[in-house]
């Protein structure tokens, strides 16, 4: 071989060793690793599938890029007219041509027979055993369990990540980005189906080690499903461009033993069952204020100011909303402003934490309206619109 | 020159309908907006080199993804190859201009304007467009900034524009020919662009389609992609890429063109299986129609659709591979030398081949429900288009500069070049590969800290790549300015074809009477 066809071989090949080396370096954890370079298989039966297919494809490439490259270089270093070589003048060879049309060809088909089954495992929805409505908002996504009773229970799921971290104030934590106030809760060997849709635009919602990924379409349902082989902690993100906030809208899915989950869904339908009989009941001023106070600080004040004062969002003290009728003041925590800051409410605070928070906003920063909104008021006033 | 030389002035290039001028035209507004897209890009790699949010907001992060790859693929490519199209093709085919010359001057002339209304959103009431380049209704229709209205009107005049440059072209190739010059025996480089063309043709008019369509709903009530009217996003979607993915071969057949015409230059031998060259050319772009919805296999197709569209995917790498099997059996027992263009060359066939093999990835449905919408895409598409169509764009520009101008081009700073973007370019994009893999979605301004370390490797790749074409641009000035003058017919000994048949500079009119071809 020539010297300089040794030292090409040599170029060639350093990068693949090196990928080589990367790509051997044990098997993967179910989190995403620095320096991680590979897909992971993840904890499910069709994952381990797409993972196979994935590093199939991969080998096949690398073994047709070794050849074609190889001969490229190999060309590149000995065919040089520096060399002295006088070109051929063969530009045609119909024999040739046949063969790499035939052999691609070939190889293609049996890329396909692994492809072929893993999708039509993926789109095996028999015998799912538990169903789950993923709804995407701008910014967060909604679960909710479906119950054969119609008992469903359903909550937000939004970002925990706080502003301070995202603008450089603060320490990032471990999690940065990847975490939520409330995941979402599935047993472990259980063919769970995912209902997937959306509020607004379009979303996506995916789970890597989970080996789903789907888009949530405003006014369609789409379904995926997945079987998780081992308890744990899931992250994904939103995948589908959905505005502002679409690189803060996480995904958290906590894979639990059987007993776990049926303990939290007890707890979770306890909690449905406390707010319903709360419903019915007439609260003072005075308890409303008190509650009122929390819910305000947690989901109005980051915009309306601690004390009412405004910011992002207008000055809640003086506001001629908050000093106007309840009923004005309901459609903009229910509904929101559409194309402002201020979001719709309505879905994600509960008619008795809605009542509550209203009437805080109306008797809070000398605001003294002196009225008290009550959670059926809250009922009545979505029934009516 | 005498009477037949241009007009002077600034009213030349205004009232011109001479071939070469538009070309030139063509070729530095395209280079104009080469610059303005890769300043976004900075801005985005910027932002990206570290998580958390530095330098800019989410919003303007969103313009500047959308704005990076509107300008990116309508300004800067397309009219590249438009004006290399220009250029090349009637001295080609020894041709005395285009057919249409007027229609070329007006199909020039809409750019800048359309361009300028587009950059000038920026800084308007609600920003720039703001939902990717790809813009999916809803989130460009009901919820998209005001500024969507001339996003629209923009489409449509570029749309325009390249509906005229592509009946010209499809006109001067099927009249204009020498006699002599037979279909089988026109430069590959005429080849693909015909082929182009009628890909052009047929598709531009379906963009036009889905953007009045999201002006109906913008404005005037419709419901085509709200389902809450009776409308489907996902039809949006269907539409939108059954005239994208024949784009991207848009964007990559020209590309294809001006390899197979360098190669055999520089390797100073035929180009290996012309005819095959031809019907892969022709079988890629009648594939490009019935693959679109590998863009889609997320959306919830039904099994059979999905089917359908991975295997008839996959069948695409079958013309392609041939293709790159070709130039490399060119270059086979060739007498290769090694200018600037020739690098870039085997650059390009190198790089559009790893973005190739992605590709084959990418076909494989199951896989996809992975990829889809990571960094691998992202990676994968820039293989393919910035490897790809910038790549033969520089290599086109050196090989044919002396020819245009008459000077030559400094060939240390050429390989520099080459080098630096290479470098610059894998350094850029090869990690997005694994940001992908490890489940980065596209299009978001902050990441997880475990994508760190390859975003910073990733960003400053780009800051490499940018920065070399700071050395093209100048190269190429340098070489107008005060190139050394050549006047060789033939700039490059192993050339072939009739534009190295003209004197150099080529003069203001070539082929005034048409040259025999045997
Ligand atoms: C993300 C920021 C944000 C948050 C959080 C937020 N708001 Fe708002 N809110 C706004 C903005 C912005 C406006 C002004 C909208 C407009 O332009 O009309 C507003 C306006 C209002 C108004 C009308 C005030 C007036 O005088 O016009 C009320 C009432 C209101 N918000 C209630 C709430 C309640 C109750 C909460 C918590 C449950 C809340 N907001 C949380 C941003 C926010
Ligand atoms: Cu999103
Ligand atoms: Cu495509």
């Amino acid at each position: 071989m020539h010297l300089q066809a040794k030292r090409l071989l040599k170029l060639t090949l350093s990068p693949v060793l090196l990928l080589l080396g990367l790509l051997s370096t044990g098997a993967w954890a179910e989190e995403a690793q620095r320096w991680q370079v590979n897909m992971a298989p993840g904890v499910t039966e069709v994952g381990a599938q797409i993972y196979d297919l994935h590093m199939t494809v991969f080998w096949i490439c690398v073994a047709i890029g070794v050849v074609v490259f190889g001969v490229m270089f190999y060309s590149v270093f000995t065919h040089r007219k520096s060399l002295g070589v006088k070109p051929a003048d063969f530009h045609e060879s119909t024999t040739v041509e046949i063969a790499w049309t035939i052999v691609p060809f070939i190889i293609l088909i049996v890329m396909a027979f692994p492809a072929t089954r893993t999708l039509l495992e993926i789109y095996d929805f028999e015998d799912t055993e538990l169903d789950i409505l993923v709804t995407g908002y701008q910014w967060k996504w909604k679960y909710e369990y479906i119950d054969e009773n119609g008992e469903n229970i359903s909550f937000f799921s939004n970002l925990r990540t706080a502003k301070s971290e995202i603008y450089n104030e603060d320490n990032k934590g471990e999690y940065y980005l990847l975490d939520v106030d409330e995941p979402v809760v599935i047993p472990v060997n259980t063919k769970v189906r995912f209902l997937v849709t959306a509020n607004d635009v379009i979303h996506a919602w995916w789970v890597p080690a989970l080996a789903v990924k789907k888009d949530a379409i405003p006014g369609f349902i789409n379904e995926a499903w997945t079987k998780a082989l081992k308890t744990g902690v899931y992250r994904g993100q939103c995948a589908e461009l959905c505005g502002r906030d679409h690189g803060y809208m996480p995904v958290v899915v906590n894979v639990v033993e059987q007993e776990e989950y049926d303990a939290w869904l007890a707890g979770k339908k306890a909690q449905a069952a406390e707010i319903k009989a709360l419903m019915d009941k007439q609260f003072t001023l005075d308890e409303q204020m008190a509650a009122g106070k929390p819910i305000y600080d947690q989901y109005c004040a980051a915009c309306h100011g601690l004390n009412g004062e405004g910011g992002v969002g207008s000055a809640i003290a003086g506001s001629p909303v908050a000093t106007g009728t309840v009923a004005g003041h309901l459609d903009i925590g229910v509904n929101g402003v559409p194309g402002t800051a201020m979001q719709a409410f309505g879905a994600q605070l509960n008619d008795v934490d809605m009542a509550a928070v209203i009437t805080y906003q109306r008797n809070a920063f000398g605001n003294n309206m002196g009225d008290t909104v009550q959670p059926i008021d809250v009922y009545n006033f979505k029934q009516g619109q | 020159m005498g009477a037949h030389g241009p007009a002077k002035g600034l009213m030349r290039w205004v009232t011109t309908t001479n071939h070469k001028d538009i070309g030139t035209m063509y070729l530095w507004f395209s280079f104009a907006m080469f610059i303005l897209g890769g300043a976004f890009a900075m801005i985005i790699r910027a932002e990206l080199f570290q998580p958390g949010l530095q330098i800019v907001e989410p919003e303007f992060f969103n313009q500047m993804t959308t704005m990076h790859g509107l300008v990116m693929v309508f300004g800067a490519i397309m009219p590249s190859f438009v004006g290399l199209a220009n250029w090349m093709i009637p001295m080609m085919i020894g041709a005395p201009d285009m057919a249409l010359p007027r229609m070329n001057n007006l199909s020039f002339w809409i750019l800048p304007p359309t361009f300028a209304l587009l950059a000038s959103t920026l800084f308007m009431e609600g920003g720039a467009p703001n939902f990717g380049w790809t813009f999916y209704a809803p989130l460009s229709t009901t919820y998209a900034p005001d500024t969507v209205t001339f996003f629209i009107f923009g489409v449509h005049l570029m749309g325009a524009s390249s509906i005229m440059g592509s009946i010209n072209i499809i006109a001067t190739v099927v009249n204009m020919r020498a006699p002599g010059m037979t279909y089988m025996k026109m430069p590959m480089f005429v080849w693909t662009w015909l082929i182009t063309a009628f890909l052009l043709v047929a598709v531009m008019p379906v963009l036009a389609g889905a953007v009045t369509m999201m002006l109906m709903d913008v404005h005037f009530g419709t419901s085509f992609f709200s389902a809450a009217g009776g409308g489907d996003p996902v039809l949006f979607q269907h539409i939108f890429w059954f005239f994208g993915h024949p784009e991207v071969y848009i964007i990559i057949l020209p590309a294809f063109g001006v390899v197979s015409q360098i190669i055999p230059t520089f390797s100073r031998k035929p180009l290996f299986g012309y005819d095959s060259m031809v019907y892969a050319t022709a079988s890629i772009a009648f594939l490009s129609f019935i693959v679109w919805a590998h863009h889609m296999y997320t959306v919830g197709m039904p099994i059979a659709g999905e089917l359908f569209f991975m295997y008839a995917t996959m069948l695409i790498a079958v013309p392609t591979g041939v293709k790159v099997f070709n130039w490399i059996t060119t270059m086979w027992k060739g007498a290769m030398t090694f200018e600037t263009p020739m690098l870039f060359c085997i650059g390009f066939v190198f790089l559009f081949t790893v973005g190739g093999f992605t590709g084959v990835m990418l076909s494989l449905a199951p896989a996809d429900f992975q990829y889809h919408d990571s960094y691998f895409v992202v990676a994968h598409f820039h293989y393919v288009m910035v490897a790809g169509a910038v790549f033969s764009m520089s290599a086109a520009v050196y090989y044919w500069l002396p020819k245009w101008c008459g000077k030559m081009y400094d060939e240390t700073m050429g390989k520099a070049h080459f080098w630096i973007s290479f470098i610059g370019f894998n350094l850029t994009f090869f990690p997005q590969h694994f940001l992908g893999l490890a489940g980065m979605p596209r299009r978001i301004p902050d990441y997880a800290l475990q994508f760190t370390d390859f975003n910073t490797m990733s960003s400053i790749g780009a800051f490499i790549y940018g920065a070399s074409q700071i050395l093209f641009l100048f190269n190429v000035i340098r070489t107008i300015v005060a190139g050394k003058p050549t006047s060789e017919e033939k700039t490059w000994d192993g050339a072939e074809g009739l534009e190295w048949t003209v004197p150099t500079p080529a003069p203001y009119h070539t082929f005034t009477t048409p040259p025999d071809v045997k």
